[in-house]
């Protein structure tokens, strides 16, 4: 049933193991001991699981594992050092109990790559389908501006 | 490093310092319950009712055995193997940890599937056939009060609350609390008060909805048992477990990293006995992690029914007040006789009123259980008496701010049960919100289809009493700190709290201490996290440890013929003969409590109180009946903020939280208590769309002198107003009054039809 499945990984070409039902979220975490996406609501519409697949953001509790063959996965865990996004969080305090975070930070580094000064609007409308319980939300819309002037700077 | 210990004179306590594990979140690298996995591991998926009231007629379980991958399929009788009785339960002993031979809910667990992957656990518990023989069920909390139909058919109180005792052995009842208080003669003094008004209202049964679902894992030896449990109370499900084994309590390890979410669903203890037991069962390691839909049968918010009535004299005057709230309680009690008392005896609000009754009665009904949730029953009373407060002031033609603070309940005044207010700015919290709002000056109240409203609220809460913290703080031979405590942090930021307290003390930077997560073999005894409780009790408890550590420091120094500047390695070095230890202080801390005499009565409710008002500006539009939040002002008394970030945000996100269940949050029951909408699809949570336009967060300039450096909790306090300010708001837009929640479009519009 389980076939190799070969992809990029946060940069590192690796393969697994993959059953067709398993998600890339249980992929990432069985296979390579990842947690950063994670499954909450199951359905697809919280955002906690977002892993960014070709650099588009998918739902990794949906996306099933099978289907990165040849992709280039990224998740929260890439890269070593804190880029503008995460360090704006942290300076706007923009979570409260952390586990929709990732979500976030990838949505927004996705948000910003495609409208670097958005307004407002656009940030809500963008991040939309991301759920945070812990309801960070107006921190969350500074994270996003205090990232683009960042991003900008450097 | 930015770990090093740097000395710091002043100034921790006060700073918004950001979170101590800020770098674990925005890495993903945060440790959860959710994401452990152990060699061996088990994983357990629950197999539920489907009837909300029945006898279990028949339970087939061989098919799901003879599915591949498979370890074992479990019923009652398997765990009565290990424990006889699977009876558990912080209030009453009634919940078993699988259904025994009755069900008394939709959705209760009947049987577990342990597999090595949980995909054919799932699969496997599909093929488990039940039948039932249907019992008559009860829904409604006040009908069932006198309902034929009786969910437990002998009430079994734990004997740890004193005002429980006397309903042990009870039959035909559903009734787990009946509270009472009683301040004067309110039904005389209804009889001579200039006029007087009833008005009865409702709250919906919603969910807390933590994003990481409820999840525990157990593992065990043949005589210890470790649980990692995603839960608020660890020192209480260490308790409870041991007392369910019949083990002694250094035989229960409960570990918790940090909660994605708690909010009151992860308190007491969930699934942490059927895991324990499970574990013990087939020895080997098991871990049971709910799924979101699997979260709304095992904890939510009370609905509730409250009837208030007012007598009012000639100045405007609240003269007596009489409160009948019902709470329901679902088919477990949970934690609700708690809330039905710790709560209900704020039900009269926050004003002077010298003639007061209230009955506060926890109900049984055939619905999923009801605990805790942010506000521990406040929000559902402020609710109420914050709508009816409104609608008074109206009738009598009085501006609601000015008939509010003409009543208001000031410090130095009884409250309700006698006890003297103390630290509560309720009049300061009231007269900043309207002055935000500019109440006094005129308001624009939209055109055409759009209607424009305001409206204001102000609600108070007593912090749970009497209860224990206990911390240790270790200064290490190289001057780095590491506080012991068993507080968890659910998102609420007390890691840092904490810290903050204990370098303050201590002279070394906050971003330096060390936090050590709850752990029962490490970390000393603490109630629970819980009711804003935590940053007032462990604050103290781990600035007096400080205080303890920092003095035999001191003395240690001063015996070694050292100088107070000396570093405690060279101390070490000349009293020890090496340059390696630690110097551990401790404390407890306890405040003082009275419990409340037959009539409701005490001279000391609360070791604190937490104030909160809202004011909003709201838009109504008339042809959709949809509310849009232009304006939200919230303003709390905390006491002296030891994090002001941090404060700001718990505000604002209680807030919001507060919102969803104001507009949208439902748990729809069908006829025979079928739940219609549990996910997230169809029970809609607040998401970025439905934020306010505008927000403002504040808190007044306020000591609370029993606190930590004068700080008390602030977790809830903004959840208080909410509700009813919205409502308030909407009434002042449109003229109509809704007095049940949530307040959707649909039920806007209807009543905007019915007033034409």
């Amino acid at each position: 049933m389980r076939r190799e499945v070969r992809f990029r990984l946060n940069g590192e070409a690796v393969s697994a193991q993959v059953a067709p039902h398993e998600s890339l979220v249980e992929v990432l975490r069985d296979a390579f001991g990842l947690y950063g996406a994670r499954e909450s609501c199951g359905q697809g519409l919280c955002g906690c699981c977002t892993v960014l697949v070709d650099g588009t953001a998918v739902s990794g509790c949906l996306y099933l594992g099978i289907l990165a063959e040849n992709a280039e996965v990224k998740t929260i865990e890439a890269g070593t050092a804190l880029d503008a996004v995460q360090e704006a969080f942290i300076e706007t305090g923009a979570f409260q109990c952390g586990f929709c975070t990732p979500g976030f930070i990838l949505m927004t580094r996705q948000l910003l790559d495609e409208i670097p000064q958005p307004d407002e609007e656009q940030i809500k409308h963008y991040l939309s389908g991301n759920l945070c319980r812990c309801a960070a939300y107006p921190q969350i819309i500074e994270a996003v501006q205090l990232a683009a002037i960042k991003r900008r700077k450097a | 490093m930015k770990r090093a210990t740097h000395p710091a004179e002043t100034g921790q306590v006060g700073r918004a310092v950001p979170r101590l594990e800020s770098w674990l979140k925005v890495t993903g690298r945060a440790e959860y319950v959710h994401n452990l996995r152990l060699p061996g591991m088990l994983y357990g998926k629950i197999f539920r009712s489907t009837v909300s009231h029945g006898r279990i007629k028949r339970l087939d379980v061989s098919a799901a055995q003879a599915v591949g991958g498979v370890h074992r399929v479990v019923v009652a009788a398997d765990l009565m193997t290990v424990v006889p009785d699977l009876h558990f339960g912080p209030a009453f002993h009634d919940q078993p940890m699988l259904a025994i031979d009755k069900v008394r809910y939709v959705g209760e667990p009947v049987a577990v599937v342990l597999a090595s992957d949980p995909h054919v656990a799932e699969e496997a518990a599909h093929l488990i056939v039940a039948e039932y023989e249907p019992l008559a069920a009860v829904y409604d909390e006040v009908e069932a009060m006198t309902s034929k139909a009786v969910v437990h058919d002998e009430l079994k109180p734990a004997g740890t609350f004193p005002d429980l005792k006397h309903l042990k052995g009870k039959k035909n009842t559903n009734i787990a609390l009946d509270f009472h208080l009683r301040r004067g003669d309110a039904a005389a003094a209804m009889k001579v008060a200039h006029r007087v008004f009833e008005h009865r209202f409702r709250t919906q049964q919603v969910m807390h909805t933590p994003l990481e679902p409820l999840v525990s894992v157990a593992e065990c030896t043949e005589d210890t048992i470790t649980l990692h449990t995603a839960s608020q109370s660890p020192s209480f499900v260490r308790i409870e477990i041991a007392r369910l084994l019949g083990w002694p309590e250094n035989r229960v390890r409960v570990r918790v990293p940090f909660l994605g979410g708690g909010f009151g669903a992860k308190l007491y203890i969930k699934l942490e006995a059927l895991v324990g037991v499970l574990s013990l069962l087939v020895k080997k390691p098991v871990k049971i992690s709910l799924t979101m839909e699997e979260q709304f049968f095992h904890i939510t918010k009370h609905a509730t029914t409250f009837r208030i009535k007012s007598g009012v004299d000639r100045d405007g005057r609240i003269v007596a007040r009489e409160c009948e709230v019902w709470w329901n309680g679902g088919a477990y009690a949970d934690i609700g006789p708690r809330v039905t008392q710790k709560s209900g005896f704020t039900a009269p609000g926050p004003y002077e009123i010298e003639h007061v009754a209230v009955d506060s009665y926890a109900l049984y009904t055939n619905l999923p259980p009801a605990g805790a949730l942010r506000g521990f029953g406040i929000p559902q009373l402020v609710w109420a008496y914050e709508s009816h407060t409104d609608m008074v002031a109206r009738e009598l033609g009085a501006d609601p701010v000015e008939f509010r603070l003409k009543n208001i309940l000031r410090d130095g005044r009884p409250h309700a049960t006698g006890t003297i207010m103390r630290d509560a700015a309720t009049d300061k919290v009231l007269e900043r919100t309207a002055q935000l709002l500019d109440w006094k000056k005129p308001f624009d109240r939209g055109s055409g289809s759009v209607r424009r409203g305001r409206g204001i609220a102000v609600g108070f809460k007593a912090c749970v009493a009497p209860t224990t913290s206990f911390a240790l703080v270790s200064v290490n031979v190289d001057g780095s700190v590491t506080v012991y405590c068993s507080t968890v942090d659910m998102g609420q930021g007390s890691d840092t709290a904490m810290a903050q307290i204990a370098a303050e003390v201590l002279s070394v930077t906050a971003e330096s201490v060390k936090v050590v997560h709850s752990d029962t073999d490490v970390t000393p005894y603490d109630m629970a996290t819980l009711g804003s409780r935590s940053l007032f009790h462990m604050g103290n408890a781990v600035k007096l440890a400080a205080e303890d550590a920092r003095d035999k420091v001191a003395a240690l120094k001063r015996e070694a013929g050292f100088p107070q500047d000396a570093t405690l390695k060279d101390v070490f070095k000349k009293k020890y003969g090496m340059q390696a230890g630690n110097v551990l202080g401790q404390a407890s801390f306890v405040p003082g409590y009275t419990s409340p005499d037959a009539n409701g009565l005490t001279d000391n409710a609360t070791p604190f109180w937490m104030v909160g008002a809202t004011g909003v500006e709201i838009e109504v539009d008339t042809e959709t009946g949809r509310v849009r939040i232009t304006r939200l002002v919230n303003v709390a008394d905390v006491g002296t903020p030891i994090n002001p970030k941090i404060v700001e945000t718990q505000l604002s996100g209680a807030a919001i939280m507060q919102i969803g269940f104001t507009l949208t949050e439902k748990m729809e029951f069908d006829a025979e208590g079928q739940l219609r909408n549990a996910s997230l699809a169809e029970y809609k949570i607040p998401g970025f769309h439905d934020i306010p336009e505008r927000m403002t967060n504040e808190t007044v300039e306020a000591e609370q002198r029993s606190g930590p450096f004068g700080a008390k909790g602030v977790g809830e306090t903004s959840t208080f107003g909410v509700s009813p300010a919205i409502a308030n708001a909407v009434h002042d837009a449109v003229g109509v009054r809704i007095t049940s929640l949530p307040l959707t479009p649909e039920t806007i519009f209807m009543k905007l039809q019915e007033s034409k």
